[in-house]
């Protein structure tokens, strides 16, 4: 019967506790570039203009069909032929940015296509001016409808940071697999990530309703 | 010696891109079957059924699907179970599998109208009967666009067994890439090699949907 010893693992917590901070920063900073990259890519993919459609259109399916690890290693260890050479900790800002863009630009477009159009003319007839039009009638509502679909997205790419730690960006899972091999305790290395990881999802959806709440608690009748 | 990617290297990643197909089709009918169960105990009458599969949901929906692979392939040896390691990886995804489609499955079993249900007991219509010739046909059809676009997210899933070694698409770029020299050309045909397995997957759903909104 195997000797189950948590000891260890607990107490490495400080490097747990340091991985955790750095999984939480990774997420929340491609979660902001993300968005505002993923809110260009529905403006382009909504645009008048075809070749901006297909561009975006491109870029998206190129990035929602094919998995982070290779989009990882492509950047990490691919783009140094074309002259761009990144540490870790940067390339995996920047893809976990160029993937979240492109299904943040998904779910916003869905939001963008339930605004009614009378919406807009009723903010014209107004008086609005257009960015205020764009601001308050389409940008806000529309992120609103789909707020819950984007939390979501949010947290699958928290979870999704995890596979950084393949090309040693310091977070969360390199943390564990360091301790893992000076305790050779992998089952409950891995056991108490876990653990982490899924109050961490608990805290992010938390986090992510609580800005909701506060953003969007305007009456709409 | 240092080889060029060149056509028998790129042979060696199609030979990859088997495993990966195998181990997305291996997890999606085990990870169904689970789901299935999971599902119907998510919607169940009995409450600690129900509690029991929305904590499971849960679990495999807030924790990273590479853990859960690290936590099978270290768990099962511990439980005295010696397996492979394809069947340790395909054991992990099954089961994260099992949690995303019991999810999915849930809604589009909610979906049905109660009315539905309600007939069929008015019929006298068992649980078993009920579900298997009312409910879960027309549950089906409500399901089919996100359960299609979950097998991307599976067969995209399945590169992380290359983090445990095991030579799937992934991994035979890896192995590529290490002996060529060449890792942005190296990469660029494995990411388009998903793309081809996974584009006309999302296309499909996206035509089902289509086709689902059409008909109300």
């Amino acid at each position: 019967m195997y000797d189950f010893d948590f000891a260890p693992v607990f107490q490495a917590w400080r490097l747990l506790a340091a991985g955790a901070w750095a999984t939480v920063y990774i997420s929340a900073i491609s979660m902001a570039l993300g968005l505002v990259f993923g809110i260009v890519l529905t403006a382009m993919r909504m645009a008048p203009v075809a070749a901006l459609r297909s561009i975006a259109i491109g870029y998206i399916e190129l990035i929602r069909n094919t998995p982070f690890l290779v989009q990882v290693f492509f950047i990490y260890f691919g783009m140094p032929e074309l002259g761009l050479r990144l540490n870790a900790m940067e390339a995996a800002i920047l893809t976990m940015t160029l993937n979240c863009s492109a299904y943040i630009a998904e779910i916003v477009r869905s939001g963008v296509e339930s605004i009614r159009k009378g919406q807009i003319e009723a903010g014209r007839a107004l008086g609005m001016s257009t960015p205020d039009v764009y601001r308050f009638i389409v940008f806000r509502p529309a992120i609103r409808a789909v707020y819950p679909s984007l939390c979501s997205q949010f947290i699958l790419m928290m979870l999704n940071t995890s596979l950084v730690a393949s090309i040693s960006a310091q977070e969360l899972t390199y943390a564990a697999q360091m301790i893992d091999n000076q305790t050779f305790r992998s089952f409950e290395v891995y056991f108490v990530l876990g653990a982490i990881y899924l109050i961490l999802s608990q805290l992010f959806s938390l986090g992510l309703g609580l800005i909701g709440r506060t953003y969007f608690s305007y009456p709409t009748k | 010696m240092i080889r060029t990617f060149g056509f028998p290297e790129i042979l060696f990643v199609l030979e990859g891109a088997k495993w990966t197909i195998l181990m997305s089709l291996a997890a999606f009918v085990v990870g169904g079957l689970l789901g299935l169960l999971v599902a119907l105990a998510r919607t169940s009458g009995i409450r600690p059924l129900r509690i029991f599969a929305a904590g499971y949901i849960q679990i495999f929906q807030g924790t990273p699907l590479l853990i859960q692979l690290f936590l099978v392939y270290f768990g099962l040896p511990l439980l005295g179970v010696k397996v492979e390691l394809w069947l340790a990886v395909i054991a992990g995804l099954s089961l994260h599998a099992s949690g995303f489609l019991g999810e999915i499955w849930r809604g589009s079993i909610q979906a049905v109208p109660d009315g539905q249900s309600e007939a069929g007991r008015a019929l006298g219509l068992g649980y078993a009967s009920r579900m298997r010739d009312i409910v879960l046909p027309q549950a089906f059809r409500i399901s089919l666009p996100a359960t299609v676009g979950f097998m991307v997210n599976l067969t995209k899933g399945t590169a992380l067994a290359a983090l445990l070694g095991l030579t799937e698409l992934t991994r035979s770029g890896q192995l590529m890439s290490n002996i060529t020299f060449e890792p942005l050309k190296v990469y660029a045909t494995v990411g388009l090699v998903y793309f081809a397995i996974c584009l006309p997957l999302t296309l499909c759903s996206a035509q089902l949907e289509r086709r689902l909104n059409a008909q109300g």
